[in-house]
């Protein structure tokens, strides 16, 4: 949870000394800023000639490239001195596995729930308090209050204006199974922690990180003039129908690294699946090997009643059985708060890169089309020709985001997990280290106990 | 604790060692039985080492199969002189001569507390285990308590002195007449069988009464005890076989992750690790609940004694009753009166007195049976003395002895918690390192 840390912004001097180091972890994040810079650039404007290349490029070398190359590229200045791009440099040191304070300018909480009431429904608003020193914000500290709905419009947007860009899923829409009511408060904070969750992974994230919407989302007061602001709306309503309509013939040629990666997503989609079903049986287990136990202590109580030079090494036993029973519970929420939604966000991701596959594969569909009706017109070539253009380098645009951001995904993917199932295994570890101190405390005291009576 | 003082045995009691398995600890618990005890044991080595299946005619000519256990008896080092040890001399029997054997020393000596066979059909099971005499592991827990019941009773200061217990270890053939011939059916009191309050005590020896309530409240806890953790052990049993499934769908996922797959792949092969130790863990907690069935059974044994006693503060008591009630007659005779109703009293008075000779005849059989009721309590109440100072010491050793076996028991248990726990430890602090390679 990466709520209120003081952020300190280390002079730019010093960044690029730093940059010769570790590159192997961070190749995506480098290679993201350039593509971030580029991306910024591209969105309404004409493209700089020749950059696919470098942007599929993944070689040990291409961070070193990004100082230089930068320059060539961007309309906008030398150095990119945005705050993102230094951000991505100074991710070069981090500990993978730290947040370290110094590379975020954007720390983002979800807190305090609070219930709404009205004639029609009841709904949760949440405090999105976020603090920042990026430039582009007016301040520094801004505090709104939000509904799940407005993450929802959030997400929709983000997807909307980056369509192959994998956006961290949101906790689901409707109450899971098992569970009785929609507000009970096990409920709600499971649903705090994800949409914080949510709002820093997009706060990470290279590109949609600067999105609009997603300042918007943070800063406004009143969500609702921005929510109906739907200019381009119709027009993208029109197009995902023709993007429908393209679909049902299907992508000619997909290119082979989309179809690894279409692969891999239905068999991680499977395993991430069965192991989050393991993890909830192993729950379910523990929790009813956690009631028959209770009932340990109490008996050796019971019978301690009965007994005299008994008495006190089964009240002993009843003590351990009741420390051990603790120290279950533990193990159990642990595993509950950690793992779990680990992997149950990940569950939900592979709907997400399902999706970022599908529409993929539309934009591609649509190149296609126009591509083949060029082919088999002789009049308005022209025209043609310039849609057809357009959609080819739409078409690359989106194939390399996806690429790059897969990658970046890849490896957040496998951090996150990793941390999860160390921490996870950590705490097992702890739990059975309690529970051998409280039996050997117990036998120190009758060994102890037994050679004082002999003598 | 005793276990330092033994000397004799081959497995070394260990103390201050917590990876003391539950079979030494057993095994202090027989250095114990040897020290306490008598001659028997400390000439000869008593063991029933192995079973295996007959088939053969039952009592109402049928096939059957049954489970027939070796007993071996090996002279003590001691009694041998040095070369090689002499071959131990062995014989087969089923259970249901350690039963017949069991009901004698019952009958025989009713004021002890006679040690309990292992229960006859498996109860308190988990899931997984089987309730199926037939079962290997059945059969081996049940070899294993046949061994204690001949151990218990051969170091029993009492018990051991038996012929009877000598010729089963000893005599093959011809031991099932020869306990009968003792008659020790006769003696069988169907009164004890039955469990109604019909025999009321009018003044009950209070520490007997005492001892039933403990031996019920014992039985009851117990059993209790027992069935929570046969309960405890299903449920811990499903917890470790799930992680198994962990094993499984790491190996798949390793397959399709190239940074990944190693770490995922080892970690899962610890899953299967920790899922397979809960067999283990489980069978020696059996061994465990085998030392409290040990003493569940012996509540009952406790409970016949209590019984007995009453049976023969009963007789006492009606014996005593009788002699009473035969004197008032007598004295009503001298004197005249009535205090007694009987209806030749009645009659002689409402249709004229005997003669002289009845009466005189009448009074001197009266001192006869007098005679013979005061001999009769006189011989109750040496019995009843006598039983009651044998069935105390008894009781005594007794609860001495459960002390020490369930305070064992109970440092055994803890043991064995000590030892899977140090096995998680170790599980998962592997499988922690493979996740950090991940």
């Amino acid at each position: 949870m990466c709520a209120c840390g003081t952020f300190i912004l280390t002079a730019p001097g010093g960044s690029a000394a730093r940059l010769g180091g570790r590159v192997d972890r961070v190749r995506s994040v480098g290679s993201a800023s350039v593509w971030a810079e580029k991306f910024l650039v591209m969105s309404g404007h004409t493209v700089p000639a020749d950059i696919s290349g470098h942007m599929l490029d993944l070689d040990e070398d291409e961070d070193l490239e990004v100082f230089s190359k930068n320059t060539s590229l961007t309309d906008e200045g030398p150095v990119p001195n945005s705050p993102s791009s230094m951000v991505n440099q100074y991710r070069l040191e981090d500990d993978e596995e730290q947040q370290d304070a110094n590379a975020k300018d954007l720390f983002i909480s979800v807190e305090d729930p609070e219930s709404h009431i009205t004639a029609i429904e009841t709904y949760i608003m949440y405090r999105v308090a976020t603090k920042t020193t990026r430039s582009d914000f007016d301040s520094s500290e801004f505090e709104v209050r939000r509904r799940y709905q407005d993450f929802l419009w959030l997400r929709s947007k983000l997807e909307e204006s980056h369509p192959t860009l994998i956006v961290h899923p949101l906790p689901e829409k409707f109450v899971m199974k098992g569970m009785v009511e929609r507000f009970n408060d096990d409920f709600i904070e499971t649903r705090r922690k994800a949409l914080q969750r949510f709002l820093s992974r997009i706060s990470e994230h290279p590109v949609l990180s600067h999105s609009q919407h997603f300042k918007v989302f943070l800063t406004a007061q009143d969500l609702a003039p921005h929510k109906k602001q739907g200019s381009g709306f119709l027009s993208r309503m029109g197009e995902t129908m023709r993007a429908v309509a393209n679909s049902v013939r299907g992508v000619k040629n997909r290119p082979e690294e989309f179809d690894v990666l279409q692969e891999y997503v239905e068999n991680f989609s499977n395993k991430i699946s069965s192991v989050d079903k393991v993890t909830q049986r192993i729950i379910k287990e523990q929790r009813e090997y956690l009631d028959e136990l209770r009932q340990y202590s109490s008996t050796y109580s019971q019978w301690a009643e009965s007994e005299e030079n008994l008495s006190e090494p089964l009240k002993g036993v009843a003590s351990c059985a009741e420390r051990c029973c603790n120290e279950t519970e533990e193990q159990i929420q642990h595993l509950s708060e950690v793992l779990v939604p680990a992997l149950h966000e990940y569950v939900l991701c592979t709907e997400t890169l399902k999706a970022v596959m599908r529409r993929r594969d539309n934009i591609q569909a649509e190149f296609e089309v126009k591509s083949d009706t060029l082919a088999s017109r002789k009049s308005d070539l022209d025209a043609l020709q310039d849609e057809v253009d357009e959609l080819a380098e739409r078409m690359e645009k989106s194939n390399s985001a996806l690429q790059l951001d897969w990658s970046r995904w890849r490896n957040t993917m496998r951090a996150d997990l990793k941390a999860a199932f160390v921490s996870s295994a950590e705490k097992n570890v702890e739990y059975y280290e309690k529970c051998l101190a409280v039996w050997e405390s117990f036998l120190v005291s009758q060994r102890g106990e037994s050679i004082s009576q002999r003598d | 604790m005793i276990m330092a003082d033994s000397g004799s045995s081959e497995e070394a009691a260990v103390i201050g060692n917590t990876d003391i398995t539950s079979t030494e600890s057993e095994n202090n618990i027989i250095n114990t039985m040897v020290e306490r005890g008598t001659s028997l044991l400390k000439k000869m080595e008593i063991s029933v080492a192995e079973a295996e299946k007959r088939t053969g005619k039952n009592t109402v000519n049928m096939q059957e199969t049954y489970t027939v256990y070796l007993i071996e008896i090996r002279q003590a080092e001691s009694a041998t002189e040095g070369g090689t040890p002499a071959a131990p001399d062995t014989l087969w029997r089923r259970y249901s001569e350690f039963e017949l054997l069991r009901t004698y020393l019952l009958v025989t000596y009713p004021y002890i507390i006679i040690p309990p066979l292992p229960e006859k059909r498996a109860e308190f099971v988990w899931h997984k285990l089987s309730a199926d005499n037939l079962d290997p592991d059945f059969v081996e827990r049940r070899r294993v308590g046949l061994e204690n019941f001949l151990l218990r009773v051969a170091s029993h200061p009492v018990l051991s002195n038996d012929n009877i217990f000598f010729h089963f270890l000893t005599e093959e053939k011809g031991w099932r007449e020869a306990v009968l011939d003792t008659g020790f059916q006769d003696k069988v009191d169907s009164r004890l069988k039955s469990l109604s309050a019909m025999l009321r005590v009018k003044s009950p020896d209070r520490r007997f009464t005492a001892l039933k309530q403990y031996s019920d409240e014992l039985n009851a806890v117990v059993s209790q005890l027992l069935r929570v953790r046969a309960r405890v052990a299903d449920r811990l049993y499903g917890v470790y076989k799930v992680h198994g499934n962990y094993g499984r769908v790491f190996s798949e996922w390793s397959a399709i992750e190239k940074e990944m797959g190693d770490g995922l792949q080892s970690a899962g092969h610890h899953m299967d690790t920790y899922a397979a130790s809960i067999d283990d863990i489980l069978e020696e907690e059996e061994h465990y609940a085998d030392q409290l069935k040990e003493y569940l059974f012996y509540t009952d044994a406790v409970r016949s004694v209590c019984r007995k006693h009453e049976l023969m503060q009963y007789e006492l008591e009606m014996a005593s009753q009788d002699l009473a009630y035969k004197k008032q007659q007598k004295e009503e005779l001298v004197t005249g009166t009535v205090r007694i109703f009987s209806l030749k009293g009645m009659t002689s008075k409402l249709f004229g007195s005997e003669s002289q000779e009845q009466r005189e005849s009448r009074l001197s059989a009266l001192e006869q049976s007098i005679e013979e009721g005061i001999e009769a309590v006189m011989e109750k109440n040496t019995e009843c003395r006598d039983f009651v100072r044998a069935a105390w010491e008894d009781i005594e050793r007794f609860k001495e002895q459960k002390d020490k076996d369930l305070r064992e028991a109970l440092i055994s248990y803890a043991i064995m918690q000590i030892s899977m726990c140090k096995k998680g430890i170790q599980v998962w602090s592997n499988a922690k390192e493979c996740f950090n390679k991940m």
